[in-house]
């Protein structure tokens, strides 16, 4: 989140799109309720299904999955075109103004630089033109044809109302219903906020769509200010936490990038990570780079990293094609080249698309551990259906542990608020926390290592770990590495001491930093994830002193954008920050730009980006994309019909398919319908279904069918019936309903399925995991699998 | 307004009880307690159905996939239909109103009216109690399983133990008189459900119905129906012209019948009843327990 869950309240208009917030964010969403109370603000619902949201929403367009793209690149243009954007945020606080390379450019779905051979693009092109100042040039008049903002128009003028309906499959009236609602908050005093979630991540173009959203929210000047933002609405209490301190083993922690194998030592590094200014006023917190990376060492390998031995840079290892996800960990999995996994927190086997082939996969392991509270289907997996357990050689090691509530420590929200939580109660039976079974893992290994060496024992031998009790760290402790503290006695600081905010942090090896966002969580006076004070000074819902919010307890991101060049707000009605010229300092929330610089001064307000503007192309200078500098429509790797902005391109180009043999695609020929899978409010993941009082609530798998499909079919409301893809099968109960309209897209009657995924063989409810069924295609950027949108039959199994 | 009651409401004095004279009220006035149900905010995420069952220890047979094929009950709610072991349930039911798709989802239970049909209809002394603070509650150590409560209920509430006792939302009495809102109010999500006086959330409906007016919802009105002196729990409705849909009953009211014997026609009424206690209890013995008790149509699903 750019903002905040209270900070919904604040809005305007609630636009809630790829995310069924009241479904699966019910708590969060009785803010967007509360704005409609206190600023009379709107809910839009676009979704492929009439959802729990839509049954609140005041407007509501159901569109084909997979077509959220065409929808808002459709709004990008109405926009543009009827000149509905908030200029002066745009001129001041976008990149609209910047000069795009005359030799960029896209035709017939492609980006130019792409090569066919490699399914990947050279980056040349998409850049700026610099000029003699080395600075990309611009056009604050914004009439030059290539000015970004020009670009933009170009780019989506393709996207009209009636190609909108076309593609998405609402009507022309239904888009321009929201288009005009939408354009109404490019005004300095309306904001919407952009509320999503999984519904939009989960594509083979899932950042692209976020992307889209970014655009749309810039032009609109809403990004910054108070009820506006591009808000992800996070699944998992502590999601927040686990992407932050990577646990998704894409980045270091904090967004810390993983060395490449080109980087060899830790100068080629520093200078490959640390971004240069790319206009002269630009704040350019990221040069901050070294500061956050050295000490980030300091944190993991303390005195034995030293500047002789480039503080250990050595030890991170740097894999070809970058760290692995987990769509290539199944995929070496399957191939047989992994001996062994510990899986915590995570129920592999119902996550992952195709799980078909996950099964098959785990058989190649020799040996698996799980942690988990329940005995999840991955820990029972020769019971899936198909396997022949007699075949199965795996020695699993279950070991159960604590719930959330059985430990004590913080959780992240989605608006990045850490929060502190004690521990309820002791966990049942012999479950243990992981502060102890990661404990005692890691002393056992390094145990060995002590004992038989072995190729490179030194990033185990000389890993900090500075616990009282080693076979049993605390979370506190573990917070003050994350914080960061003193190496050493420096400046006044002594040794151990505890840094105030990671503008403490240095290069020179004397500052330890495991996480330089979360700095300032934990200073010399406190742990303050565990404040609660309820004060609300700007009554806009900041609550300053409440937990800390990560970065430098800012409540909304990139909140100088609020104001205008004057720093005055450009809504004075909500006033998130303002220039004070009497105090010489920026007051309202903590600013995001240097607080007692003067806005004469002109520090951008993206601080963290080189152009210190927010960007509207995604310019290789700094940082791009795999699939493009701008979003681009395509269809979902399995669509029921072509593309018709270019049907030679249907889908996104760089898109990681997989092609074991297993890993099988289907065409609409056998497989006419449009399926997509979600969650229900009723239940957690695949957790709830071990618990009674949510099993019973939604006890029984169902499948959602429009009434016109079931008719067609001769399907009944319960009837069981069987929902067949290009990989597998799964049987649920029939639920007929009115809630999916057939769409009408390109001339042709398209019908969508909806799947909840809640099931699975293990709990005290049954049924079919879902993601049998999900195809293995997955986003180049975010390596996110393709959940939404892909190809089924159905068919009647019996009455 | 908070949702907690406020001093004055805690405790409880009796309105009323089945089959009985008025009880003496001069020594103190409990105000009426009221529920508000904003059905423009509600979600139906069942959070309220499931604090019900937790608060009062319910543990309703899960589902089976057998069953919902053998019933053709597929939908969102967790039950066909309330329970002894169920005071609360969810309802969802697709329709349209002013040419537009509207999921109707309604919370359903005990409306805790200010004229109780059970308690009218209620033979039994005590069996039925009506507190000054508008709770409507069952004794049943002095219940004689006759059913008339459901008979008399307009609203097609209580259901029957395996004792013929009868079952059904009491307000969380027992929360509510140590000062604490309901259990459902107590957790919904959305805060679409307000805990208060009466008179408070009256106000408060009629100020969310105008809103709603506003925003184009212009059959949108307050559900406290006159025809059992208003109910303990009231509804804003965004769709108002479409009550039935919110499987609500559009004018509900006791049916003059049942109350007349405790009137001038009580010697006749008493002959009525223990004569329609005698024929049910016939009724038991022939064909064993039917219609009131699992013969209704079961409610379409949404």
């Amino acid at each position: 989140m750019t903002n905040n869950w209270i900070d919904i309240s604040n809005s305007d208009l609630v636009f809630v799109m790829g995310g069924n917030p009241a479904e699966n964010h019910p708590c969060g969403f009785k803010w967007a309720i509360k704005a409609r109370e206190k600023r009379g603000a709107k809910i839009i619902c676009v979704d492929p299904r009439f959802n729990r949201t839509a049954a609140v929403a005041d407007i509501f367009v159901q569109i084909r999955p997979g077509t959220d793209i065409a929808f808002l690149g459709g709004l990008i243009n109405y926009v543009l075109q009827n000149e509905k954007y908030q200029k002066e945020y745009v001129r001041l606080h976008t990149t609209a103004p910047f000069i795009v390379r005359e030799d960029f450019g896209f035709k017939d779905g492609l980006f130019t630089g792409y090569d066919p051979k490699s399914r990947e693009y050279d980056t040349t092109t998409w850049d700026y033109e610099f000029g003699p100042d080395g600075y990309p040039k611009m056009d604050p008049e914004m009439k030059h044809p290539r000015c970004v903002l020009n670009i933009l128009k170009k780019h989506y003028s393709r996207y009209t109302p009636e190609v909108v309906a076309k593609i998405c499959g609402c009507t022309k009236e239904e888009f321009l219903r929201v288009a005009e609602e939408v354009a109404k908050c490019g005004s300095p005093t309306k904001n919407m906020t952009i509320l999503y979630a999984l519904g939009w991540t989960h594509h083979s173009y899932g950042t692209q769509l976020i992307r889209t959203a970014c655009i749309l929210q810039l032009l609109l000047g809403n990004i910054g200010v108070a009820g506006g933002g591009i808000n992800a609405l996070r699944g998992h209490a502590n999601v927040q936490g686990m992407t932050d301190l990577a646990g998704q083993n894409k980045n270091l922690p904090t967004y810390i990038k993983p060395p490449k194998p080109e980087e060899q030592t830790l100068a080629q590094h520093l200078r490959n990570r640390t971004p240069r200014k790319l206009h002269p006023t630009s704040m350019n917190y990221w040069a901050n780079y070294p500061k956050f990376f050295i000490s980030f060492l300091k944190c993991m390998w303390g005195d034995a990293a030293t500047p002789e031995n480039d503080f250990a840079y050595d030890y991170l290892y740097k894999p070809e094609g970058g760290y692995n996800s987990w769509d290539k960990f199944i995929d070496d999995m399957y191939k047989g080249k992994i001996e062994g996994m510990v899986t915590a927190a995570l129920n592999f086997l119902n996550n992952t698309p195709n799980a078909k082939k996950t099964v098959r996969a785990l058989k190649n392991l020799k040996w698996m551990v799980v942690l988990d509270p329940f005995m999840i289907e991955t820990a029972q997996f020769w019971k899936a259906e198909g396997m022949d357990p007699s075949e199965v050689k795996t020695e699993i090691l279950v070991l159960p542990t604590a719930t959330f509530l059985e430990k004590e420590g913080s959780m992240t929200n989605s608006a990045r608020w850490i929060k502190w939580k004690y521990k309820a109660t002791d966990p049942p039976g012999e479950a243990k926390d992981e502060f102890w079974i990661f404990g005692r893992f890691f002393m056992k290994i390094k145990e060995l290592y002590e004992k038989e060496g072995g190729a490179f024992p030194d990033p185990i031998l000389n890993l900090v770990w500075p616990y009282k009790n080693p076979y049993y760290p605390t979370a506190e402790e573990i917070l003050t590495e994350i914080n960061g503290y003193y190496t050493r006695d420096v400046d006044g600081h002594r040794k151990g001491e505890r840094v105030r905010l990671f503008t403490d942090l240095r290069d020179d090896g004397s500052t330890a930093c495991g996480g330089w966002l979360y700095s300032g969580v934990f200073p010399p006076e406190g742990n303050l994830a565990k404040r609660t004070d309820l004060s609300d000074p700007l009554g806009l819902g900041t609550y300053p002193n409440y937990a800390w919010n990560w970065p430098a307890n800012r409540r909304v991101l990139y909140n100088r954008a609020s104001c205008d060049e004057k720093g005055r707000p450009w809504d004075p009605s909500r006033p998130l920050l303002r220039w004070d010229p009497e105090k010489g300092r920026w007051v309202g929330d903590t600013p995001d730009t240097a607080a007692t610089a003067p806005p004469e001064k002109g520090i951008g307000a993206f601080i963290m980006l080189p152009e210190g503007r927010g960007r509207l192309f995604a310019a290789r200078s700094y940082a791009t994309f795999k699939d493009g500098p701008l979003p681009e429509h395509y269809e979902p790797y399995e669509s029921p019909v072509t593309n018709i902005l270019h049907p030679n391109v249907p889908h996104n180009p760089v898109a990681k398919v997989y092609k074991a043999d297993i890993d099988l695609l289907g065409t609409p020929d056998k497989f006419p319908y449009v399926a997509t899978t979600y969650r229900l409010t009723e239940h957690y993941h695949f957790w709830t279904k071990h618990i009674y009082g949510t099993s019973h609530l939604a006890p029984v798998m169902f499948v959602e069918i429009p009434e016109e499909l079931a008719k067609e079919k001769g399907i009944r409301n319960g009837d069981m019936v069987r929902v067949v893809t290009a990989r597998a099968s799964i049987e649920a109960v029939a639920l007929v309903t009115k809630r999916i309209r057939p769409l009408k897209v390109a001339g042709k009657t398209v019908y969508t399925i909806g799947i909840p995924i809640h099931w699975g063989f293990e709990g005290l409810v049954k049924g079919a995991i879902a993601n049998f069924i999900t195809p293995n295609v997955w986003d180049p950027n975010s390596r996110t699998p393709e959940f939404k949108g892909f190809l089924a039959n159905i068919e009647k199994v019996r009455a | 307004m908070s949702t907690l009651t406020t001093e004055g409401t805690v405790g409880l004095g009796i309105r009323r009880i089945s089959a009985s004279k008025k009880p003496d009220t001069t020594t103190k006035q409990y105000p009426e307690l009221a529920i508000l149900v904003d059905i423009s905010s509600c979600i139906g995420c069942k959070a309220c159905e499931a604090a019900c069952q937790q608060w009062h220890d319910l543990t309703p047979p899960i589902m089976t996939p057998e069953e919902v094929v053998q019933r053709r009950i597929a939908g969102y709610q967790s039950h066909p239909d309330l329970r002894h072991d169920l005071f609360m349930l969810m309802k969802f039911n697709e329709g349209e109103s002013e040419g537009r798709f509207v999921w109707f989802i309604t919370k359903y239970q005990c409306m805790h009216c200010a004229e109780p049909g059970c308690l009218i209809a209620c033979p039994s002394p005590g069996a039925v109690i009506q507190y000054q603070n508008g709770i409507v509650d069952f004794d049943h150590s002095k219940c004689i399983g006759c059913k008339m409560c459901l008979v008399g209920c307009p609203f097609d509430v209580p259901r029957f133990d395996a004792n013929n006792k009868p079952w059904k939302c009491n307000f969380c009495i027992d929360r509510v008189t140590a000062g604490l809102e309901p259990a459902c109010v107590k957790t919904c999500p959305t805060q679409c459900l307000t805990f208060g006086f009466k008179e408070d959330m009256v106000e408060k409906g009629k100020k969310i119905v105008q809103s709603l007016k506003e925003r184009g919802y212009k059959n949108a009105t307050l559900y406290d129906p006159p025809g059992v002196g208003g109910t303990g729990y009231i509804y804003v409705l965004p769709h108002g012209d479409k009550v039935k849909e919110y499987n609500l009953p559009e004018n509900p009211r006791v049916d003059a019948s049942i109350g007349l014997w405790k009137g001038p026609l009580k010697v006749l009424g008493s002959i009525a009843i223990w004569g329609a206690l005698l024929g049910a209890f016939l009724q038991l013995i022939l064909w064993g327990p039917i219609k009131v008790l699992g013969g209704k149509e079961e409610d379409k699903e949404g």
